[in-house]
């Protein structure tokens, strides 16, 4: 069995975000970089479907800048074969992500593709559902149980309002959410083996696909602040605010 | 001038709030972008009251998708109905609110039309420019997009619902046009958590529990009553749905549900970033939490440092009295 999982490189959520004053971006200077949070529980699931049938091959795929192996590097020491680095240094919109994902797994042919709902620095929540359009592939989004026997596979989704399970054939596209599973760190012996494993580069444009972003962020703000509160003593300060200043209840 | 298709979901018939707030956002974007018009697709079964109820609301048509075979969303089988429909009415928008239907849909429908999309939109600019939330909604991005169509998806506490009017709009019944070879995915069933409290995303008010409450069943004990002497919605942090102390649908946050109620009540939640981005834009916010530093206490109005398990029960009995006054 094949699976391909990708890995955004993302400042860590608890970063203080600090927009330039021109508007054209956030302040990296002193943000520390990390996977993105649910591709990382995307490795982690990939491992463990690999555990549990004794053997597949787990790759990664990043399509970012030199730096980015860094976060592929982890994903090698968390136990994932090789990994792929698609070389592109201009920003890429959603549908771009998804066009060079498919041509990857065109390439690769995996039996799953596995990546987390939503990048948490872009917050789009697009990449997977657009990737399995492009490939004609069932989704299953929001995935918090997986199960794969042979080739069909059933996967509980977290929805409004409950759990919805749903099936289908692989191959498919599956998008990770919080509670699909807790993934491991790295050890020392996984970091180790690490340095070994391959990691193949791909410049982008040798794929021969149009990038050119169709959607643009124009300009970066920061919300409206929130007026001071205060602290109030009692409960039944409390409730007299709320019913004779706030008139809430 | 630009139509927008706006994708009217609803529950058994029944329209949440939220999508009348997508149908607002439709309305207002085709008025933006040269007095376009905007139609509303419901899909599945039995739509003839639906569809009747939908056409109050403002649109310039209804056009219900009714087939036996959309009785159960499936993302590959919507993506192609309401593609489909949406080159054929040559809309310039495809829009439907952020609910986990719409986030699982909407990027599939954009894939299938090759067009762009912006996740979650905050506002529509005069110019047809759209806002939306990146970082936790720590930055607003001012978004463009280029190409002959456009998928929108739109927060839900962003924008009013659509009101109902006198006037009805023209209903137009349609059978989807599928492709039975592209159809890969099967409905297995739906485990809804029961519960006769408002929901999360419609109610005035919301009462969210954090690791604080240390267990499901203080959730029961401590906080229940009191999100029902309020007539509330329950929610819960991340650490508290991770902990397994209340299901995985009452998450507020980044990732979870975002709302934006008159009141929001946060009792034993630290207020992590993860979680203000869930509810920061609520009216007015209320902290409990017995550690006077815990970040919450930076956006609340009103906020009561002390031990939850012996204020909340003692907020019960005011708020009693209050009622009773």
């Amino acid at each position: 069995m094949k699976i391909l999982a990708s890995v955004k490189r993302v400042p860590d959520p608890a970063t203080t975000i600090r927009i330039l004053p021109d508007g054209s971006g956030i302040a990296t200077d002193n943000v520390k970089w990390v996977i993105n949070p649910f591709d990382e529980i995307a490795i982690e699931e990939a491992l463990r479907i690999k555990e549990k049938q004794g053997g597949a091959d787990v790759a990664l795929m990043s399509i970012g800048q030199q730096t980015w192996q860094e976060q592929l590097r982890t994903g090698l020491a968390m136990g994932a074969d090789r990994a792929i680095l698609v070389r592109a240094d201009q920003p890429l919109d959603s549908l771009a992500i998804a066009r060079v994902m498919a041509k990857i797994v065109a390439d690769e042919k995996p039996d799953l593709v596995i990546i987390g709902k939503q990048a948490i620095d872009d917050d789009s929540n697009q990449v997977g559902q657009m990737l399995a359009e492009m490939l004609g592939w069932p989704q299953a989004t929001f995935a918090s149980k997986v199960d794969i026997a042979g080739t069909k596979c059933t996967v509980v989704r977290e929805v409004d309002g409950g759990l919805e399970t749903i099936a289908f054939d692989l191959p498919a596209v599956i998008t990770t959410d919080l509670r699909l599973n807790e993934p491991r760190y790295a050890s020392l012996p996984g970091i180790m083996k690490a340095r070994k494993k391959e990691l193949k580069e791909i410049p982008v444009d040798s794929l021969g696909i149009d990038l050119t972003p169709k959607l643009k962020i124009k300009t970066l703000a920061a919300p409206p602040k929130r007026q001071a509160g205060r602290k109030v003593g009692s409960v039944e300060e409390l409730v007299s605010v709320l019913h004779s200043e706030a008139k809430v209840i | 001038m630009a139509d927008v298709l706006v994708f009217a979901e609803h529950q058994a018939g029944h329209f949440p709030k939220t999508t009348l707030v997508a149908v607002n956002a439709g309305i207002e974007l085709a008025k933006k972008r040269g007095g376009g018009k905007c139609v509303a697709v419901i899909a599945g079964e039995n739509l003839d009251g639906p569809a009747a109820e939908l056409a109050k609301y403002g649109m310039s048509k209804v056009v219900a998708l009714e087939d036996p075979k959309l009785a159960h969303y499936l993302a590959d089988l919507y993506a192609q109905a309401i593609t489909a429909l949406a080159k054929s009415l040559g809309a310039e928008y495809v829009l439907a609110t952020a609910t986990a239907m719409g986030k699982d849909l909407m990027p599939r429908v954009a894939a299938r039309l090759n067009a762009p999309m912006a996740s979650e939109i905050v506002s529509i600019g005069d110019d047809g420019t759209l806002v939306r939330p990146m970082y936790a909604g720590n930055a607003l991005a001012t978004v463009e997009m280029d190409g002959p169509i456009k998928v929108v998806s739109v927060r839900a506490t962003a924008f009013d619902s659509a009101k109902p009017g006198d006037s009805a709009a023209p209903v137009e019944k349609a059978k989807p046009e599928l492709d039975p070879a592209g159809l890969k995915m099967q409905f297995v069933s739906f485990n809804e958590t029961k519960s006769d409290r408002p929901q999360l995303t419609e109610a005035r008010i919301v009462v969210s529990g954090g690791r604080g409450l240390k267990s499901g069943e203080n959730f029961k004990t401590v906080l229940e009553p009191l999100v029902d002497e309020m007539g509330a919605a329950m929610g819960a942090s991340r650490a508290a749905v991770d902990a397994g102390f209340v299901p995985n649908d009452l998450q507020v946050g980044q990732t979870g549900k975002v709302v934006a109620p008159e009141l929001y009540v946060a009792v034993g939640i630290s207020g992590a970033i993860q979680h203000l981005a869930g509810m920061k834009d609520s009216k007015t916010i209320v902290a409990i939490n017995k550690d006077e530093e815990a970040p919450i206490f930076n956006v609340a109005d009103y906020g009561l440092v002390a031990d939850l398990f012996k204020v909340v029960p003692e907020m019960v009995e005011a708020l009693k009295k209050v009622k009773h006054s």
